[in-house]
């Protein structure tokens, strides 16, 4: 193979102009320094190593200037963590695209982006985005110019937004909102605006009637969504996202998932509107519509469409976040916090304890395992029309939800915790949710064992000559 | 499509210009020290009065610049996103009254509900959705001058109102909110509840279908 990619010969050349011509330039300039070192099969390990070296240094810094110096300086703190929000926020789709396509390779028997860096196509994304970046700027010439250009960005600041009441940890938050939970609604709320605006804005019939299914699917699954969350804030009593998180902080056993049978179904309900609020999974019939006819974002190319993608991975993680917080324990570890007061307070305590105990490393692992499960779900189950998705809004979700309102407002007067009954029954859901985790790592284990007997070497060993 | 400024447009002008002085008038009458002991624990809101007086003035100036985008477009769908950047800004505005639940609810239900259902409505029932405004002058002089009319009482009434210090103190938590819904406030909360049921049972009236002879 050549060092890097040469154009044949006789390709027409692309004509840049003013600023498009400089990005391109640097592009290609970069390209051609970086091909060479990158392909190299063992890049990735260095470059992952260093990434994850750094995110530990820049994350002990912060927890230990928070207490100390940043309290003086609320500026200099509030900057910090924009910029630390900000790089999270550019990495996680980043890093979800990647993701993406090889989970989506494994589960049909091939093994996804391998070609592009050296190790299992790493660079892919980040070459994706330099590709976005070269396209071609096109606007219809019937688009509102002003809406067209505006809608990407209404489409990603209500997500990135909503990272400000988003608690990684007890203290690991932006602001301390006191209504935290319905902020976070509402600014997954104003993503319908967008939508309604790239559909309208790129002036073509099959965009707008796209959007308007879009948009009705979106708002109609936010009922069944805030009715499935109303439960957990009145077994908590507070809208604080950080103070939900810390009533959890017992042991995996209290966790709000299995604290009242209603509250384990709130939970698949809730996670089952956030897939169709974030236009996902089985409910993603715009987008399918888009590889066939229509959807919001089917005018939209390079960076403008990359933007709307990269609001649907960090609605993802937003969405998952929400959930780890309200039901699976936030950034409680499975182990009581009792248990790691014996530790003592100094540095190394205090890192132990962030790492054993709770953190917001638990919170990013349980946040990305719940994106793993929407992955699998896209790539497992048929899309299903929009008549059944309104059905299964309007006539399963909606009575379910409310359902589940009453009947666990029944089980918090009438079983408070105290009472033995409600013990009985937090330990059995406790222990049937722990065998589903161990079944499902058993099911893992077994299918890595027999790889090459179950889904082919294909999957498996790598193509000779790559 | 010629451009019609005619003396409604001129109205529009005096009405956002004296609601401008308005603010700064009121701005000036509050005292700026109480900036201080109003502990946001809303949002530690820096307690600086100069940053406080910046952010007002510059949130109510957008206000002011969406709402008349609201009236001055021409085309229907730009309207409802200035009537969204309107509601934005006055969400952020109820944020930096440390009134954060009314800022989430405002956002939740205005930006995330309304605003939908009224682009929806739109959309679906106009015609042609690329229909322009054509105004007539008969129409723009009615405007002008139920604007001017309102802009003057406004302005007196405001500027003679009597505004009371601003109570120091944490902004109510919304456990105290509920608990007054739910018995103070219990009968306004339980007449809004019912119309809401008016609504939706008039809702689904409206789009039943007609059973097939």
């Amino acid at each position: 193979m050549t060092r890097f990619w040469t154009p044949w010969e006789g390709r027409p050349r692309p004509h840049y102009s003013g600023l498009s011509a400089l990005l391109a330039g640097l592009g290609r300039g970069v390209y051609r320094v970086a091909a060479p070192v990158v392909r190299h099969r063992w890049f990735a390990a260095p470059v992952f190593f260093g990434v994850v070296v750094l995110g530990v240094v820049f994350v002990w810094l912060c927890g230990l200037f928070n207490e100390a110096v940043l309290a003086d300086y609320p500026v200099l703190r509030d900057l910090l963590v924009v910029t630390g929000l900000a790089i999270f926020v550019s990495l996680v789709p980043v890093f979800c695209i990647w993701w993406e396509r090889k989970v989506a390779g494994r589960m049909q028997s091939r093994c996804g982006v391998m070609r592009v860096g050296g190790w299992h196509g790493w660079a892919q994304s980040p070459a994706d985005g330099i590709k976005c970046l070269t396209k071609e700027d096109l606007v219809p010439d019937d688009a509102d110019p002003v809406l067209f250009r505006l809608a990407p960005y209404f489409a990603l600041t209500p997500v990135v937004v909503a990272f400000v009441a988003l608690p990684f940890g007890t203290y690991w938050v932006f602001r301390h909102l006191e209504v935290g939970l319905i902020f976070v609604l509402g600014m997954l709320g104003v993503e319908v605006v967008a939508v309604i605006m790239a559909g309208w804005a790129s002036a073509s019939k099959w965009t707008v009637f796209g959007a308007m299914r879009e948009a009705c699917q979106m708002v109609s699954y936010e009922i069944p969504l805030g009715i499935a969350l109303l439960l957990p804030v009145m077994t908590v009593g507070t809208l604080n996202l950080a103070e939900i998180g810390n009533a959890q902080a017992g042991g995996w056993h209290t966790w709000l998932v299995f604290r009242s049978p209603f509250l384990f179904v709130a939970a698949l309900v809730y996670f089952i509107t956030s897939l169709a609020s974030c236009k996902r999974a089985p409910f993603d019939l715009p987008e399918g519509e888009s590889e066939l006819v229509g959807g919001y974002h089917t005018e939209y190319s390079g960076m403008r469409w990359a933007l709307f993608f990269f609001a649907e991975y960090v609605a993802m993680f937003v969405v998952s976040a929400l959930a780890v917080i309200l039901f699976f324990g936030g950034w409680n570890s499975v182990l009581p916090d009792r248990w790691g007061e014996v530790l003592g307070d100094g540095y190394l305590a205090r890192a132990v304890r962030g790492v054993v105990f709770g953190g917001p490393l638990w919170f990013l692992v349980k946040s990305f395992l719940l994106i793993y499960v929407q992955m699998w779900l896209r790539w497992t189950l048929p899309r299903i029309r929009i008549d059944q998705v309104l059905y299964a809004c309007v006539q399963v979700m909606l009575p379910l939800a409310m359902v589940l309102l009453l009947g666990h407002t029944l089980w918090e007067l009438w079983l408070p915790p105290e009472l033995i009954a409600a013990r009985v029954v937090n330990v059995i859901l406790a222990v049937i949710g722990a065998g589903l985790l161990l079944a499902a790592l058993a099911v893992i284990i077994r299918s890595r064992l027999n790889a090459r007997r179950l889904v082919g070497y294909l999957a498996v060993d790598l193509l000779p000559g790559a | 499509m010629t451009k019609r400024r005619g003396l409604g447009f001129g109205a529009m002008l005096l009405l956002a210009g004296g609601c401008c002085l308005l603010a700064c008038a009121a701005a000036h009458g509050q005292d700026a020290a109480p900036a201080a002991e109003q502990a946001a624990e809303v949002g530690q809101l820096y307690d600086h009065p100069v940053v406080e007086s910046l952010l007002f003035y510059s949130l109510a100036a957008a206000t002011v610049v969406a709402a008349l985008g609201v009236c001055i477009a021409r085309d229907i769908v730009r309207m409802a996103i200035w009537l969204f950047v309107t509601l934005s800004t006055v969400a952020m505005l109820y944020f930096l009254l440390a009134a954060p639940f009314l800022g989430a609810i405002q956002l939740i239900v205005y930006a995330g509900g309304t605003l939908v259902l009224l682009v929806f409505g739109v959309m679906l029932t106009s015609r042609s959705p690329w229909i322009r405004f054509e105004v007539r002058p008969s129409e723009l002089l009615a405007a002008g001058a139920a604007c001017l009319v309102l802009l003057v009482g406004l302005v007196a009434a405001l500027l003679r109102a009597e505004w009371p210090e601003a109570a120091a103190g944490e902004s109510p938590r919304v456990a105290t909110l509920g608990a007054e819904l739910l018995t103070t406030y219990l009968v306004p909360f339980e007449a809004i509840s019912v119309l809401l049921l008016v609504v939706m049972i008039a809702a689904a009236y409206l789009v039943r279908q007609e059973p097939k002879e």
